[in-house]
């Protein structure tokens, strides 16, 4: 009782001084209904079993740590795509940077404009995929995000949208505590991409509500940014229909804290969802969390969870990722692999591949390794002339390529595996 | 439809003991009951009984100390709620502490002063307290050299160990094998080294539990460089009504010996749940190796899962000094519900550690069970194949940790853990945890489920085999890295085992 009582405090410390953005009525109640959620929850701490391997306070401490601001000094990532793009710095939309939120075959609306409205179809998802996330897991930090999320766009594709939606998250101030939540609604038959990269703040919290109608179609690449500091927390909550796909991939460089939460329901037969990763990360200070939790609940499902992470010189790498195959959901098919490259000794990885199964006629697998890079390998690629260095960043590349097999457009997955050559040349 | 009645019998085999082994092959065969009397403590636990217990093993006075401190730490302790099982809530003072049959109460000093009811219920389960030299029907075990076919048993009966076999043989070799409470008495001082070092008594609720109330259990030691001359086995019998079992197990395996010990176990069906909560401990030191095999067949409760036992174990070897070895094998069909890890502590340079495990859940039986592999010293080695079987209503989990720690450099790790499923009303998960700390060791999981492959029941089919008999073979061929790991002595029995809780689940 005395643990409950310690949550239930560090709870309101948390919450001390919050003030619910104010919208319509619709949108308040979803609000509060949200605080009422973490109140009853309880934000996490170490002891949970659920962040048995991160430790959630920074996350949770009421003021967000101090991150600096970190130039690359590079050209931004997704420059070159033909896009639509949507600025936010430090959390808050930048109209001047951002393109006009128009497009073909797409609504796009700023969060709060959406939450203003009085009839909205944003009702119908706003924190509502996020409640269903709740069980059988808690994800008390998905909940606080509904409640206080200042900002974010909704989008609606109603058919083929011509133009990757692309979010850029840009870190500027290094005390930003950023709470972002977007929605995205794939109509039936619909298609849509949407990227985003960045820091976003010295602390950011990210809520994405996604849902895929019959036959819809969403693809999603993040890259999350090079800054050295920042702690970052993203939810994807997704529902997918009959015959629908959804896709996303992951990129996660640096960062002090990482954690990406990802909750998939396929909802309706022969749907599609894939879900994949990879995190590279130097340093003792890096963290980073995947944790994934796919559930089947309708026949002939597929779903896919491939994620990979290259940690050196004490970084921590953290997956726990689980299929669950819900009573009738025959002919699943769930995948899942976790591999971990530990290039130095100093690396650790942690793992937690689950699966819970209560149909028959499935096949689920799931595999988890962790080592050095193939000594028999390098052997190889060096008696054949490839320099040791070359040979070590070759066979980490490759290390790498299943998760990137993963990103639908080639010309996306490049540009990705591009960024990933120059972390490694760094690191020479 | 028996696999049993093809095995070919030998002349010289006990028939009767032919018969015990044939009768695996129906519902639960040993759910029989026999009519003993016997002495029981008050229900319910309190320092009282934890003393009554310890008064009655005249043990010395650390020793119940010892228990009354595990009792008081008990006492402050809540369940567990983390593994994926259901039961009613168990009351803790409804259930008998301390059973034995009237006749036990002076200790008989052979086997041939043991009460004949109690020897008969052994005859009965299939294994008779002689020192016979051969197994019931094992083809070929006549060829085997003398010291290869014999095995050594305690048997327990409720609360108490009723006889062990062959001890003056083990003597000559310095192996000691009796009752925990016998080694209590003339052992104190290897009891008091490696008694509670391996499980603290503060390791878990029901480890706890048993600290302060154990009854009986066996004790092996077997000195430095001594390979023990015969297999040494623990025959678990529950046998009274609302009686809980306790036993305790503690296996020292000198520096450079080598011991294989079997664990059995079997209960009367009873409308009533019953509680089992064993503790054992391996010590492996320098060299040694240790085998450890249960065929676990407590009784799973009906259909409808009403009665059964509930199996709440701790084990866990210790492998100590560099090069020692640990296998546990286990074939877990019984229980209602199952909640039990034996565990392997990798703490010796080049020590190994395997696990072997078949789960097989039947109608509303729920096993939750697996292995840790706990990597301390360097180029340490481990192995875990574990194949789940559900059928019916039944939920099987495999649950199990991984840890490399940072000094355990180059060491390995192979997991596979299969499920199978059988029925669209079962369910099967995997809940395995990885932990990596340094990068000169290798760990690799592997997972799947399936159900029976079409394939190959039409292939055996089509063969003139009837449906059950085709399942049962392809569930064999699933489960036969596991079997093969078995003593022979099992080996039969397991495999039989096999068919029958699979049995009615088809279609």
């Amino acid at each position: 009782m005395a643990l409950a009582k310690l949550k239930s405090d560090a709870t309101e410390a948390r919450l001390v001084g919050v003030t619910l953005p104010e919208g319509a009525a619709w949108s308040n109640a979803a609000r509060a209904d949200a605080l009422a959620r973490v109140r009853q929850m309880g934000l996490p701490t170490k002891r949970d079993e659920y962040w048995k391997y991160t430790n959630p306070s920074e996350l949770t401490a009421a003021e967000a740590p101090k991150a600096a601001v970190f130039d690359a000094g590079e050209v931004p990532l997704f420059d070159a795509v033909d896009r639509l793009k949507i600025v936010f710095v430090d959390g808050v939309f930048d109209t001047d940077a951002s393109d006009e939120l128009t497009g073909e075959g797409v609504e796009i609306e700023r969060l709060a404009d959406a939450m203003a409205a009085d009839i909205h179809w944003a009702k119908e998802l706003y924190g509502v995929l996020e409640t269903r996330g709740q069980t059988p897991v808690e994800r008390p930090l998905a909940a606080l995000n509904t409640a206080l999320a200042t900002d974010g766009v909704v989008i609606r594709a109603t058919g083929k949208v011509a133009k990757p939606i692309h979010l850029v998250y840009l870190h500027k101030d290094e005390t930003s505590d950023a709470v972002l939540h977007n929605l995205v609604k794939v109509e039936t038959g619909a298609e849509v991409t949407l990227l985003e990269n960045g820091p976003a703040a010295a602390r950011f919290s990210g809520c994405l509500e996604v849902e895929v109608a019959d036959g819809g179609s969403f693809h999603h690449v993040r890259a999350q940014g090079r800054d050295h500091e920042r702690r970052t927390v993203t939810h994807c909550f997704a529902r997918v229909g009959a015959e629908s796909s959804f896709k996303s991939f992951t990129l996660t460089v640096n960062g002090v804290m990482t954690r990406n939460e990802c909750v998939l329901e396929i909802i309706g037969d022969d749907a599609i969802a894939h879900v994949a990763g990879v995190c590279v990360g130097d340093g003792n200070d890096f963290h980073h969390d995947d944790t994934v939790f796919i559930t089947h609940d309708a026949l002939n499902g597929e779903s896919r969870q491939v994620f990979k992470k290259v940690l050196r010189n004490g970084a921590t790498g953290v997956f726990q990722g689980k299929i669950l195959v819900k009573e009738g959901a025959q002919k699943t098919d769930g995948y899942q692999i976790s591999q971990s490259l530990l290039l130095d000794d100093d690396a650790q990885f942690l793992a937690k591949p689950e699966l819970e199964i209560y149909a028959d006629d499935v096949a689920c697998s799931h595999g988890s390794t962790s080592g050095a890079i193939d000594e028999t390998a390098l052997f190889y690629l060096r008696s054949r002339g490839v320099p040791q260095y070359d040979a070590r960043n070759l066979l980490t590349l490759s290390f790498m390529a299943e998760a990137l097999d993963e990103i639908a457009d080639p010309s996306l997955a490049e540009e990705l595996r591009d960024r990933l050559e120059g972390w490694l040349a760094r690191r020479s | 439809m028996s696999a049993i009645k093809d095995v070919e019998v030998k002349e010289g085999v006990d028939q009767e003991t032919v018969d015990a082994v044939s009768k695996l092959s129906g519902t639960y065969k040993y759910g029989w009951n026999t009519e003993i009397e016997m002495d029981y403590a008050p229900k319910g636990v309190n320092t009282d009984i934890v003393r009554l217990i310890s008064g009655k093993n005249n043990e010395p006075e650390w020793m119940t100390e010892w228990r009354l401190e595990a009792f008081a730490r008990w006492e402050k302790i809540e369940e567990p709620t983390w593994a994926m099982v259901s039961y009613p809530d168990i009351d803790f003072q409804d259930i008998y502490y301390y059973a034995r049959p009237k006749s036990m109460e002076e200790k008989p000093k052979s086997l041939d002063e043991v009460d004949p009811k109690l020897l008969a219920t052994y005859e009965k389960l299939g294994i008779p307290l002689k020192e016979q030299m051969i197994l019931a029907g094992v083809e070929g075990a006549e060829n085997m050299p003398a010291e290869g076919r014999k095995v050594a048993v305690d048997a327990v009966f409720d609360s108490v160990s009723v006889g062990t076999t062959f001890q003056k043989e083990l003597e000559k070799a310095g192996v000691i094998f009796c009752s925990i409470s016998e080694a209590i008495e003339k052992h104190p001082e290897l009891v008091k080294k490696y008694l509670g070092t391996v499980v603290p008594p503060s390791d878990n609720f029901y480890a706890t539990l048993n600290s302060a109330v154990f009854s009986d259990g066996s004790f092996v030691y077997v000195p430095p460089g001594v390979r023990c001359p015969m297999e040494l086995s623990t025959y678990f019998r529950i046998n009274a009504e609302n009686t809980g079992q306790f036993e305790r197990t503690l296996i020292i395996a000198d520096k450079g010996s080598y011991v294989s010990y079997l664990e059995g176990c079997t209960a009367p069906k009873r409308d009533t749940a019953q509680l089992h909560a064993a503790v054992v401990e391996i010590i492996i030191e320098e060299d040694a190796e240790v085998k450890y095999s249960t065929v676990q067949n407590w009784y799973p409760g009906d259909e409808n899962g009403v009665g059964g036992i509930y199996n709440f174990v701790t084990k866990r070897a210790d492998c100590r000094g560099d090069r020692a070895k640990i296998m546990w094998t286990q074939v877990e069909t019984g229980s209602a519900v199952t909640w039990k890890y034996p565990s392997c502590i990798l703490r010796g340079d080049d020590s190994q550690g395997e696990f072997y495990s078949i789960a097989i859940a039947n109608n509303m039986q729920q096993a939750d069970t697996g292995t840790k592999m706990v990597h301390l010293g360097k180029n340490t080695k481990s192995r875990i194949v574990s194949k789940g079987i559900s059928a019916g209503k039944a939920q099987n989990t495999y649950r199990g940790l991984v840890s490399m720690h940072p000094k355990a450099k180059d060491s390995r790790n192979y997991t596979q853990c299969d499920s199978l499923l059988i029925g669209d009303k079962c369910g099967a998960h995997t809940v395995p945890y990885i932990e990596v700390k340094n990068n000169s060791s290798r760990v690799e999981h592997e997972a799947t489920t399936s159900k029976v492959d079409d394939e190959q029941l039409f292939y055996c089919r089509a063969r003139g085999m009837d449906e059950e008999e085709a399942v049962a073979l392809v569930v064999n061929g699933f489960c036969k890295e596991v079997l093969q790991a078995l003593p022979m002595e099992f080996a039969m029995e397991a495999q039989a085992l096999v068919a029958i809780s699979l049995e009615g689940s088809v279609g």
